[in-house]
């Protein structure tokens, strides 16, 4: 390739990433912003806003709602996920290509469809809406998350491991226990943080199933309209962000070293 | 770590255990009960759910929703010309949210894919996997600092006597808030796509006397179709069922916002029957992918 191609190639990369970074760098900005409107350039600099938001109860309490139907969420899908990735990866049985395709399913959809459709059945069921239905809800698509992580990791590790414990006389829970799931212990972590972040963030499906609960994102949607809660919205958006992608980072590292049976180890 | 361990569970449970071994299939069964319970019964029986609502309708007097067949709300949805323009609508966005999201990832994901050193490629990767997961939210609600009246963009163009789209009932703003959105979506799989091309097929294409745009267009580009179809199925699925973006930077309505507005009368029926009209068109749009080959692509 030519040197007039790549510096081409090169110029362009460059002006997409600062496309993809430029916004996030500017809810930095504005969460330190003095003037507390959405005014361009900003007037200075102030932590007031850090301050209003953490005495702010009603934020307080949708962080914490957030945090709680995330955790639900991640526990559902760490078991749910699990299980369908040892059965998918373990085992052979007619309709298990179906089963990759029915965990993909819900996260495929258009959020608005996924919420629709648990929202209607919740409604028509007479189960009422709230935290138990966002949990049900989150834990539909994040199962996902979990069974790609798990199900990489066991297919990287030879079934052989398994079947040596059971020569050797270990039933099938001793098994798990001291073979399996240390090898895919690393797998579910990264699995869990993702589904947690994913959790943590989600709006599009949460909307149909909150029933008047707020979650953060929730809270974020009904203040942008605000004047009055703009400059919190912006502190909010900041720690949002940070809480969403520092699990993700971590994620990735934890996938990273490809684990099997080194990583099986400690 | 021997098996002269103590053992974790009683008697009871060790036989359980020793007698699932010998029974493989009860033991797929008990893994597969609780994940396909869910998925099965709670994800596709909502679907089912969805589709039965969309033929029931709702009464106008007591705002029940009354379980009898019809076929009103097709009926409506069909012959309301509003239905029709807001599906366009939101087809046409989503279309080209797709076209200008491919046409922006190409440069960057050849750049990753055949000209970056390993380790920057690694850099590269993380660097666009990283804004896929802060907030969706958020990124959404920035753009619309960026695009008042007072914003950054009105900043950046006033020297130029340009104007932003602004926040009105344009589309134009909310064009490139879901190009930003999704644009790692398609650089992704594109990226993967440009990267399975054997350098050799490049070689090749140049011995033989094919220039950049020849070789681009005869060689690379059709082999990376099935990568940008799997890249443009989240773009266009992403926009068609989106209604909080919708609802941040414009005053336009999309499929999303009239399902949301009726799920909130509540006019659950309604609301049903308007979501089938997103599901239809992906359904459709994922066979047409599948025929490409956008799955093995993914």
């Amino acid at each position: 390739m030519d040197r007039l191609a790549r510096s081409l190639l090169r110029l362009s990369t460059i002006v997409v990433l600062l496309f993809i970074y430029a916004p996030l760098a500017l809810i930095l900005v504005y969460a330190f912003n003095a003037s507390g409107t959405s005014a361009w350039p900003p007037a200075g600099y102030t932590l007031r806003w850090v301050q209003d938001a953490i005495e702010n109860t009603a934020l307080r309490q949708a962080l914490l709602t957030s945090i709680e139907a995330a955790l639900g969420a991640t526990v559902l899908a760490l078991m749910l996920g699990t299980l369908a990735a040892i059965a998918v990866t373990r085992h052979r049985f007619f309709g298990r290509e179906t089963i990759s395709f029915v965990v993909i399913l819900p996260i495929s959809l258009p959020g608005i469809v996924t919420g629709m459709a648990l929202s209607t059945s919740f409604a028509t069921t007479g189960i009422p809406l709230g935290l138990f239905a966002i949990i049900v809800g989150h834990a539909t698509f994040s199962i996902v998350l979990v069974f790609n992580n798990v199900a990489a990791r066991l297919r990287r590790t030879a079934q052989s491991l398994e079947e040596a414990s059971g020569d050797l006389g270990a039933d099938s829970w001793q098994t798990f226990r001291y073979v399996t799931f240390p090898t895919i212990r690393t797998a579910l972590l990264a699995g869990g943080l993702l589904a947690f972040a994913l959790s943590f963030d989600e709006v599009i499906v949460t909307l149909f199933m909150a029933g008047g609960v707020k979650t953060l994102p929730i809270w974020i949607f009904e203040s942008f309209r605000l004047a009055r809660q703009v400059s919190l919205v912006n502190v909010v958006g900041l720690v949002a962000i940070l809480l969403s992608v520092i699990p993700v980072l971590v994620a990735s590292r934890l996938t990273q070293d490809s684990g099997g049976v080194t990583g099986a180890r400690g | 770590m021997t098996s002269t361990d103590a053992r974790p569970t009683g008697n009871s449970m060790r036989r359980l255990a020793g007698w699932l071994d010998r029974h493989a299939r009860v033991r797929l069964a008990m893994l597969l009960a609780a994940p396909m319970g869910w998925l099965v019964v709670a994800y596709l029986g909502s679907l089912t759910l969805l589709f039965l609502n969309a033929f029931w309708s709702r009464d106008p007097f007591t705002g029940q929703v009354v379980r009898e067949f019809t076929p009103n709300n097709f009926v409506e949805i069909l012959t309301n010309p509003l239905y029709r323009t807001v599906t366009l609508r939101t087809v046409a966005m989503a279309v080209a949210v797709t076209l200008t999201c491919a046409v922006i990832a190409f440069p960057i994901a050849y750049y990753m894919a055949r000209v970056a050193s390993s380790r920057t490629k690694g850099l590269l990767a993380v660097a666009v996997v990283m804004p896929l997961w802060a907030s969706y939210l958020v990124k959404a609600y920035t753009w619309r600092l960026i695009l008042s009246n007072d914003g950054v963009l009105n900043w950046l163009l006033s020297p130029l006597g340009l104007r932003g789209p602004g926040l009105g009932d344009n589309v134009i703003g909310l064009w490139l808030v879901f190009t930003y959105l999704w644009l790692p979506y398609m650089i992704l799989p594109l990226y993967a796509g440009l990267e399975r091309i054997p350098g050799s097929l490049l070689e090749a294409s140049a011995d033989l006397g094919g220039r950049g745009l020849t070789t681009f267009r005869r060689v690379i580009f059709p082999l990376v179709v099935p990568a940008l179809v799997a890249g443009s199925i989240f773009t266009f699925s992403l926009t068609l069922g989106d209604y909080i973006a919708p609802s941040l930077v414009t005053t336009t309505q999309f499929i999303g916002n009239l399902i949301f507005l009726n799920f909130g009368v509540p006019d659950l029926p309604f609301a049903a029957a308007l979501s089938i009209v997103p599901l239809v068109i992906v359904v459709v749009y994922l066979l047409v992918a599948r025929r490409m080959g956008a799955f093995q692509a993914l």
